[in-house]
């Protein structure tokens, strides 16, 4: 749903112009030094970056689902690295309170993430539990007013930066499953919280994660999100709705990747032409193309759907295990596009390449899309 | 003081135009289009003003059809306080305009107005001169810079060689050049307040002006395509061919 047309084009205009003379300057200075310059990180929050997800009554702009991905779209044609800075606090960071939060802690966290003053971050995925998130082992008892905090949370994506951590933790370990698990929040500075290294990733430099270990940390059950048992169900609707945004951020990857590709391929001669006039490279160029087109549809239908209030868990998993796969392939053509020139880093696409590698396997692998999708459609008919 | 600044709505400055096929002109249709860089810059000049506590409100005028709204909204985001769409079908050529704007400084009671030096589009560099000579008000066009005092504004020029320092009475007009300052991004929640600023929409029947066309564009060509250059194999034969062949020296 788009409430306004003309408001919504000035924001996607005012990103895309932001992309273009701030960020995609600065993206091999990210690449080489592994964090975003201060004054690019202030620039976002100034511009109300952090904000675009969480409701305005607390500071936010209370995007819906279709105006978001517009604008993830936008931002998609940069080095992930910067969307991630922002991703945690419009997404996975932020999106527990927004949905399941007391009005208590909404009131406390939400103006400081629509702000950029606090970044958020999410702790489900453990060393020994990835997919299978309802496994996992980290433990919260309570003693009190306060729940005390076990255990160590994997890949944390903003966690060295992280002001808040939202915490999924077994309050009761009577059950195995996923009903005996509860959301937390925990801001830094709770005794008993520590970091790991940062991680040495593949991609994505700039985007930092990192261990978060947690030993005997008490938390204040006004902490709590929702009611103890239930976390798992928040954490799924985190997901569900990151399931789309990364789509979106996919298909703006695509966009940028297929023009540097196009843009190489008119420029480059060989054989006594532009390469983008040879067939072999035509089909690669529309195949991409047309990829891209198929996700943007896909992600734009769901939104919509998705604001008109319809269940749209096998389309969010449809639109993550097409988009996410989609923008691999794109990438691999614009590599094989460029040539020999594809493989070192004075071009884009090579550094891309890498990056997109994640989107495959972050907020659910594409297996774990696949089992999501057969899975309701097995549930549908019987 | 009040401030006016007029915002043109001109094809993306990134965007790669392309000449029609009839040669009228270039082909905008689906063309992504925007506020003119120029007149960015004389909003950002009026919002700091305003900033200073030297300006009390900034009114922003554009001239053109309905679509010309989109450009005002942007300058309400970036601060202005409301805006005037002179709508109109008709192509907007520099005398107009400068009637039309003359209309408005004289309704509205304007003490300062801001203009782009130019727009590029048609890079005539006019309005700003025309107003000034149909209004009778001094003109600092070309400024880098721009310091309000008591009832004057100093502005300085770029001209050729150096810069020109002037002192203007009050009401008075600065045409904007590339250094006067750096615009801001519009933020992403002002873009979102924007929309409930007031916009008037008059036409230049009710300003008392006509949009007659004084100037008739008769062709429209892309520039000439650069040819491929040659390598010389010695300082005098590159002298030679300056002399001689480009008879440059």
């Amino acid at each position: 749903m788009i409430r306004d047309q003309e408001i919504l084009d000035q924001l996607v205009a005012i990103v895309e112009r932001f992309v273009r003379e701030r960020l995609i300057p600065a993206e091999d200075e990210v690449a080489e030094t592994n964090r975003v310059p201060e004054d690019i990180v202030a620039e976002m929050k100034e511009l109300g970056l952090f904000g675009m997800t969480i409701p305005e009554q607390y500071g936010g702009l209370g995007l819906t689902m279709e105006e978001e991905v517009h604008v993830a779209m936008a931002l998609g044609h940069t080095s992930p690295a910067f969307r991630s800075i922002l991703g945690t606090n419009n997404g996975i960071g932020s999106a527990a309170v927004v949905f399941d939060g007391s009005d208590a802690q909404k009131q406390r966290f939400l103006p400081r993430y629509a702000s950029g003053e606090w970044v958020g971050c999410f702790c489900l995925t453990e060393p020994d539990v990835g997919s299978d998130a309802a496994a996992l082992k980290t433990t919260a008892r309570r003693e009190g007013d306060h729940y005390i905090l076990n255990g160590t949370k994997r890949y944390i994506t903003n966690g060295p930066v992280a002001d808040t951590f939202n915490v999924m933790a077994r309050t009761n370990p009577e059950i195995r499953g996923a009903r005996g698990i509860s959301a937390f929040i925990v801001e830094k500075g709770t005794p008993g919280i520590s970091l790991g290294a940062i991680d040495k990733k593949m991609g994505q430099a700039g985007s930092l994660t990192c261990d978060v270990i947690f030993e005997d940390c008490p938390v204040p059950a006004v902490n709590l999100i929702g009611e103890e048992g239930e976390g798992f169900i928040t954490a799924m609707k985190v997901l569900d709705r990151g399931r789309l945004h990364i789509s979106a951020v996919s298909v703006g990857v695509a966009d940028r990747l297929i023009g540097d590709a196009l843009s190489y391929a008119l420029n480059r001669q060989q054989f006594g032409k532009a390469i983008a006039e040879h067939q072999l490279i035509q089909a690669m160029l529309a195949d991409s193309r047309t990829e891209a087109y198929a996700a943007r549809c896909m992600v734009l239908e769901t939104a919509r759907a998705r604001d008109r209030g319809d269940n749209v868990s096998t389309e969010s998993s449809a639109c993550k295990l097409f988009a996410t796969e989609m923008v691999g392939r794109v990438a691999d053509r614009a590599v094989q596009i460029h040539g020999g020139a594809g493989y070192v880093s004075d071009y884009a696409v090579e550094r891309f390449y890498r990056d997109v590698r994640l989107f495959r396997l972050y907020e659910g692998t594409s297996q774990i899309q696949q089992l999501i999708i057969a899975r309701n459609m097995i549930r549908d008919a019987s | 003081m009040k401030v006016l600044v007029a915002v043109k709505r001109v094809v993306d400055a990134y965007v790669k135009v392309r000449v029609k096929s009839d040669h009228s002109g270039v082909e905008l249709a689906n063309a992504k289009m925007a506020i003119n860089p120029f007149c960015e810059i004389a909003v950002e000049e009026a919002i700091r003003l305003k900033e200073q506590g030297k300006a009390e409100e900034v009114i922003a005028v554009s001239i053109g059809t309905s679509a010309s709204q989109e450009q005002i909204r942007t300058a309400l985001a970036l601060g202005a306080d409301r805006g005037i769409l002179v709508e109109t079908d008709q192509e907007a050529q520099p005398l107009s305009v400068a009637r039309i704007l003359k209309a408005i400084v004289e309704k509205e009671g304007i003490d300062l107005v801001i203009l782009g030096k130019q727009s590029i589009d048609t890079d005539n560099n006019q309005v700003g001169q025309m107003l000034g000579a149909l209004t009778n008000m001094p003109q600092g066009t070309f400024a880098c810079k721009a310091e309000p005092g008591d009832g004057t504004i100093t502005v300085t020029r770029e001209i050729d060689g150096g810069e020109q320092t002037v002192a203007l009475k009050l009401p008075a007009i600065v045409t904007t050049d590339l250094r006067l300052n750096e615009p801001r991004y519009a933020s992403l929640p002002n873009i979102m307040k924007a929309k409930k600023k007031p916009i008037d929409t008059v036409t230049p029947d009710a300003l008392g002006v006509s949009m007659e066309s004084r100037i008739r564009t008769l062709s429209v060509e892309p520039p000439p395509q650069r040819s491929a250059g040659i390598k010389v194999g010695s300082v005098d034969e590159l002298i030679d061919k300056l002399k001689n062949e480009a008879k440059v020296i």
